[in-house]
């Protein structure tokens, strides 16, 4: 690292020059693995890779509290955070492909190749040849962080105690936003379990799942005639429609096991594939 | 290899981010690209602050870490109450303002 050279300098060390290459092609494919990806948690661990390779490329300027800071606030706060809205809003939820806009992703491509080629051009115009490193600012108070701490306490001091009044107003706003008022009155056990007793079902309700061969909660099961049994799905994934309906496809997953058991007779039983295939179903219908 | 690499790294990262904001129809998606956006410019920031040797654009990027921060509490928020009252992350249905 050169951070530590006083002097104008024209190269990094050849160290670092490796550690850019590799990560930043990683970080390149991340970011564009968050663009494209069709699933929103998909896009998240993307960017979360990417900031974490962001975070390094701070360490290696020199900007040792901002890389921790990244890694701490960005990849531990802001992307868990992000996917505990994308649990709540749901998995499945991937985009639709229907353009409301006639070509206006070829469109916003074109823009954006555009935008980078000026982006990068400019750049390339810029006299930018030496550098002159971090190595005295940083030992000016002695040490990254307090020198930062230096100008955050001084010259930058009101800008600090406006952050302050930003994040409380954020938290405020946050707390306003999601806020839903209650519009009737709680529900008390003893309703709910008189409520209980007067419908049908006082026994727990069935469990989801096909025995020995689908256990995950939004698989209906299956009701002696073959048919799937909405019962079975908890009331959330009933009410989003996220039930899969395996019925057929598990007869059919049957059927094929028979004739692929009756073919190999006498080496055992055929492995199941059947949740594997179920998987690649899925995939083909968030496709559609 | 010269710093400037990072600055071209950057510049890269945010042209992908702000296609992403064009191109993506899931507002959380719309809004990680937002996020890359954000983080492209806090590597030119610190590049240009080794550049030049002064700790100041650190301070910067740390302010916008900061923003950052309170942005994403309030859009996730504003996401959440558009999927309860839409059962949608979609940005094409939040026209309800549309003529």
């Amino acid at each position: 690292m050169t951070a530590g050279l006083a002097a104008a300098a024209t190269t990094t060390s050849t160290g670092e020059a490796v550690q850019f290459w590799i990560l930043g092609t990683v970080a390149v494919i991340g970011a564009l693995s968050t663009v494209l990806m069709k699933k929103a948690v998909h896009s998240a661990l993307s960017l979360a890779g990417t900031m974490i390779v962001l975070a390094v490329f701070y360490l290696a300027n020199g900007a040792y509290f901002l890389g921790i800071v990244q890694v701490v606030v960005y990849t531990g706060a802001i992307m868990m955070l992000f996917l505990f809205v994308v649990m709540l809003v749901g998995v499945t939820a991937a985009d639709s492909l229907k353009e409301t806009l006639k070509g206006q992703r070829w469109l916003a491509a074109a823009c954006g190749i555009g935008f980078g080629i000026l982006l990068i051009a400019g750049i390339g115009q810029a006299s930018l040849k030496t550098f002159n490193g971090l190595g005295t600012a940083n030992a000016r108070h002695g040490g990254n962080v307090e020198g930062l701490a230096n100008l955050i306490f001084t010259k930058y001091v009101f800008a600090f105690e406006i952050t302050g009044a930003l994040l409380i107003t954020a938290t405020v706003g946050a707390m306003l936003l999601t806020h839903r008022e209650r519009t009737e009155r709680a529900r008390t056990q003893r309703e709910l379990s008189q409520d209980r007793v007067r419908s049908s079902h006082v026994p727990p309700l069935p469990a989801p799942g096909v025995y020995a061969r689908h256990n995950a909660v939004d698989i209906a099961g299956l009701l002696p005639d073959g048919t799937p049994s909405e019962l079975t799905v908890m009331q959330t994934l009933r009410q989003r429609g996220q039930i899969r309906d395996v019925s057929d496809e598990s007869l059919a997953d049957l059927k094929a096991l028979e004739q692929r058991s009756g073919e190999r007779l006498g080496r055992g039983p055929a492995p199941d594939r059947g949740p594997a295939r179920d998987q690649a179903e899925e995939e083909e219908e968030v496709t559609q | 290899m010269n710093p400037v690499n990072y600055l071209y790294l950057a510049a890269l990262l945010f042209t992908i981010g702000a296609s992403g904001v064009l191109i993506r129809r899931n507002a959380i998606v719309v809004f990680m690209c937002i996020e890359l956006m954000l983080n492209a410019c806090n590597l030119t920031l610190v590049a240009f602050s080794r550049m030049h040797g002064n700790l100041d654009g650190q301070i910067i990027a740390f302010f916008t870490m900061v923003v950052a921060a309170a942005e994403v509490v309030i859009g996730l928020a504003i996401i959440v109450s558009l999927f309860r009252s839409r059962h949608s992350a979609s940005v094409d249905d939040a026209s309800l303002m549309k003529l």
